[in-house]
Order: C-alpha cells, then structure tokens, then sequence
C-alpha cells in the first residue's frame, strides 16, 4: 500500500513569497542587475558556467541572483534550463594554442617564448581587506606596454621537441558524451576531462590536494597555467564548413609529472591536463593533478589512492548529483523512519526476551519476524528513493 | 571555379561571418535597410541551443567534450532569392536573423563591396583595436627578470 500525503501546497506558496522577499534584501537598497553580477563577480559567474557546463554569462548571472548567491543553487539552475535547449551540434576542437593569453605563467621555465605574464591575478596581493572597496572606487586606468604580446606556444612543446615528454597523439576518435550516454567503467580519458570539466572545485581541490600529501603522488610541476579567449566554430550541414561562432574565455593548465621509462620507451615526463571554461585557475590545476592521478593504472603506478580510482572520483565529482542526493534526506521520510522505529523496538524486545531467556525464564524468540521487519524497512527506503 | 577560388570564397565568407558574430545588435542593424529586413523570409525559424564546445587532451591531442555553450541560429531568404545562414554565441535570435540577412548580402558580389565597407570592416577594425589594448595590458604584466649579483668576484 502507498499513501500520498497531500496538505503542503499553501506553506510551499508563502515559503516561496518569503524566498523571493528575502532574496530582494532591503527595498531601500538598489536592487543588483544580472550585468552587475555578469561584470563584477566575473569569477563566480566563471565557476556557475564551468560547473553549469554551460557557457552563457547572461544566464550564470541571472542564476547567480536567483540562488541567492548559493553557487550550488545557480549550477542546479543553469543545468536545468540546458535541457530546454536543442543542441544543434558540436565545435571543433578549441586552439588553445592560439589563444589571445590575458595570462600565461610556467613554474617550469624562467625565460620562455611569450614570456611570464601574470594578468589579472590574486597573486602576489596581501590579502587585506581592501576597505576602499566598502565605497565606490576609480581603479586607475591598465598599463598599457608599447608593444603587444608576442606569441606564447605551449611550453609542453619546448619538451615535446626533445622527446622528454609523453605526446598526445590525437587519435581522431569521436569523444564520449556523458551527457547522452550514462557513464560506464573503466571511463576513457576524454569522459574523465568530460566529467573534470564540469565537476566540483571543492572536490577537486581536494583531491588534487591529497595527491600532494601523499595519495597517490605525481611530483607535479605547473608546466603552464594560461587564460584567454579562443575561437570556436561549428560545422553546419547547410553550408559544408566551419562556421565561426565567437569567442569564449578558457583557463588551460598543463601539468608535467613524474616520468617513467620503460624498456622500449627511454624515461621522459608525463602529462596532466585540465581546462575549464572561464578563468577558474585553481580548478583547472586541480583538475590537471586529478585528471593525472586517473592515469595511474594506465601508466603502470602503484595504486589505490582515492584520487587515482576514477570510480570514487568521478561517481561523486558532480555538486548537482551529489546535491541532490544528500538533500534529499530532508524531504519526508516519515513512512521510512515509522518502519525503522517499529524495527528498532522490535529489536530491543527481542533483545529483552533473549535475556530473559539467558537468565532461564523463558523459551526463544522469533528472529525470523526481525527479518520480515527489516526487509520491509528495505522496501520503504527503496521507494522513496524513487 | 578552380578548387583553390572556392576555397578562397569559403575563407572570405569564414571572415565576414567571423564579423557577423562579433557584430553587436546594433552594428548589425545599422548596416542595411529596413526594407532588407521586412523583405527577408524565414528558412528556417530563428532559434537558440546548444553547441558542444570540444577541447584536445594536453592541447593538442585526442578531443573531448568540454561543455555546452549557448548559441543563436538563423536561415533566411531575402527578396530577392539569395539565401543567408547565421550562427552567433549567445540567445540573440533577433541578432542571429540579422547576421543572417547580412551573410545573405554579402554573398551577391554587387551588395559585398558595401557589407564590408559597413559592417565587416568597421567590426574588424573594432576587434582589432580591442584586441590590441587587450594584449598590450597583459604585455604591461610581462614580467622582466633580472639578475641581483651579489659580493664581488
């Protein structure tokens, strides 16, 4: 038997008013516009876009407002309103190579063509408050050089034209779409950036994190972190080539890891890659230090450590996944928990009686019931998690 | 036509296309007439969706999908027959349409000389500019190295 309870609809309706008249603030405040949002906290319209998997500043921003601020909330949105969308194909793939750079650092090289171009960045700030910025402020206007950047080729190049560093051959296969196919295990590379792209900071920071202490280490070097925009294009059947689109901002880091040699391969440094829509540095180089401690078992390394099992890591990388699951343990589970009380004071009789039995009173009880209870409880859970 | 002038034509519609896109609204309907724009039909309603935005393994390698982005698409007919077809980032669907009757234009070699005088050029050149300062900023955050020597030889 299912029993609906129904009786929730008018505290839902003045819940959702009293959301709405929170999220205003006070009236006496300008209320903030979706370009305010889209042009000043460019960063976390970044991360709803990234994490969205859905590039669309205009739509990060309005999720931004809606959620309250709550990046998780406006995530949730952005995919929601994805699958109203028809997709009318896929880009070629991005030339990061060919990126306009507003930034582009390596750990690796000192002097390097393009050079060190820090960019709009947190580093090297003393992270004091700023309170200037409780009032309006006129940031004076950039400097500019005389000169525009010189072109800045990837630095794994520089190894790659030695053979000290793994290539990746472009194998000109069709890519995974975990969006259309349900991810499988063991998942390929392309699935893994797929779901690394779209993960979770957080966790991936986290994880990118352990690798350093110790979890599967890869003894990485920030090879390159860059940031710019790239050209993207769309083949269309109606015309017969690539049609360009615009630009979007990426953040790419490339990673150069521990090497290994083999007996037909000399030793040379292997590679970790992350790139994210947006500039999401932090997440990108994550990202490379994840996406390189998934190649563990691949490259023949000691493995085991949580970063380096692509079922744990990319079974709980999704914040809207993951969201939903632990959410949900808010919502009503009273038939649930009736169920496990029931069993629970079933249990503590039983308990009682075997004592009693113990003590020489009185003859044995049924387990066989405890099991029917819990089986029960098993069901209940079951539905509710459909 | 010889197969290097289609593609030529091809790489020349690629770069007016390239401007449609980064054209903003009103740079695009400032460029024709309004009887163009009443004239044009649909092909093809136009729309907004998704195009999945594919990166390479390492930059260089195998492709992958990234992520989806937000893109406007228009087909149109004008007047007089010729055929326009528009993709832009974004939801503009009334900018895509006029991307679309601009392409269509710029495909009669009578009308190209003036699409490009009032729309591809002055696009490009704004493009450029702002391409320029952008990089002439980050260039202003080149870091230069120099060497402290230190006690004497």
């Amino acid at each position: 038997m299912y029993v609906a309870v129904k009786g929730g609809e008018r505290a839902i309706d003045n819940a959702h008013r009293l959301l709405a008249h929170e999220r205003r603030g006070d009236p006496a405040i300008a209320e903030i516009a979706p370009e305010q949002i889209a042009g000043q906290l460019t960063l976390a319209v970044d991360r709803v876009m990234a994490e969205g998997s859905l590039y669309d500043p205009e739509i990060a921003a309005i999720a931004i407002k809606q959620a309250r601020g709550d990046l998780i909330e406006a995530i949730f949105l952005v995919r929601a309103y994805r699958t109203t969308l028809p997709r009318f194909g896929c880009s070629q793939p991005v030339d990061t190579g060919a990126m306009q750079v507003v930034r582009r650092v390596s750990a690796t090289y000192k002097d390097l063509p393009g050079g060190q171009v820090l960019g709009p960045t947190f580093d090297y700030t003393h992270r004091l408050i700023d309170f200037d910025l409780a009032g309006t402020t006129t940031p004076a206007a950039p400097a500019e050089a005389a000169a525009p950047l010189d072109p800045a080729p990837h630095v794994t190049a520089l190894l790659d034209g030695e053979g000290l560093i793994e290539s990746n051959p472009d194998r000109a296969a069709e890519p995974g779409d975990l969006t259309r196919e349900p991810l499988a295990f063991p998942a390929g590379r392309d699935l893994r950036l797929q779901a690394l792209a779209r993960g979770d900071e957080g966790f991936l920071l986290a994880l990118g994190y352990s690798t350093q202490r110790g979890y599967g280490r890869t003894h990485a070097f920030a090879g390159e972190i860059r940031i710019g925009d790239v050209e993207v294009e769309v083949f269309a059947e109606e015309l017969g080539f690539a049609v360009p689109l615009g630009r979007l901002r990426v953040t790419e880091c490339e990673m150069v890891n521990q090497f290994k040699g083999s007996a037909t391969v000399p030793p040379q440094f292997t590679r970790g890659y992350g790139l994210t829509f947006g500039q999401l540095e932090r997440k990108a180089m994550s990202m490379a230090l994840v996406d390189r401690a998934l190649r563990a078992e691949d490259l023949g390394e000691e493995t085991g450590s949580p970063a380096q099992d692509q079922e744990f890591v990319l079974s709980h990388v999704d914040n809207v996944q993951a969201t939903g699951f632990v959410e949900h343990l808010k919502l009503p589970h009273y038939v649930d928990f009736q169920a496990e009380l029931g069993l629970v004071r079933q249990m503590r009789r039983e308990q009682a009686a075997a004592q009693t039995e113990a003590d020489g009173r009185a003859e044995a009880d049924k387990p066989a019931e405890a099991d029917d209870l819990a089986a029960t409880a098993a069901t209940l859970d079951r539905e509710a998690a459909e | 036509m010889t197969g290097s002038a289609i593609d030529s034509e091809t790489a020349a519609r690629r770069r007016a296309m390239a401007a449609f896109a980064a054209a903003t609204p009103a740079e695009l309907a400032a460029a024709f007439d309004a009887d163009t724009i009443a004239g044009a039909r649909d092909l093809r309603p136009a729309e907004a969706g998704l195009v999945m935005v594919r990166g390479r393994i390492g930059g260089g390698g195998s492709a992958f999908n990234l992520g989806e982005a937000t893109v406007a698409r228009a087909s149109i007919r004008l007047a007089d027959g010729q055929t326009g077809h528009a993709y832009r980032l974004g939801r503009d669907v009334a900018a895509a349409r006029l991307a679309a009757i601009a392409d269509a234009l710029w495909q009669d070699p009578a009308r190209r000389p003036s699409i490009e005088a009032a729309l591809v050029a002055p696009v490009e050149a704004r493009l450029a500019a702002a391409d320029d300062a952008a990089s002439r900023r980050a260039a202003a955050t080149r870091v230069d190295f120099f060497t402290m020597v230190r006690g004497e030889d």
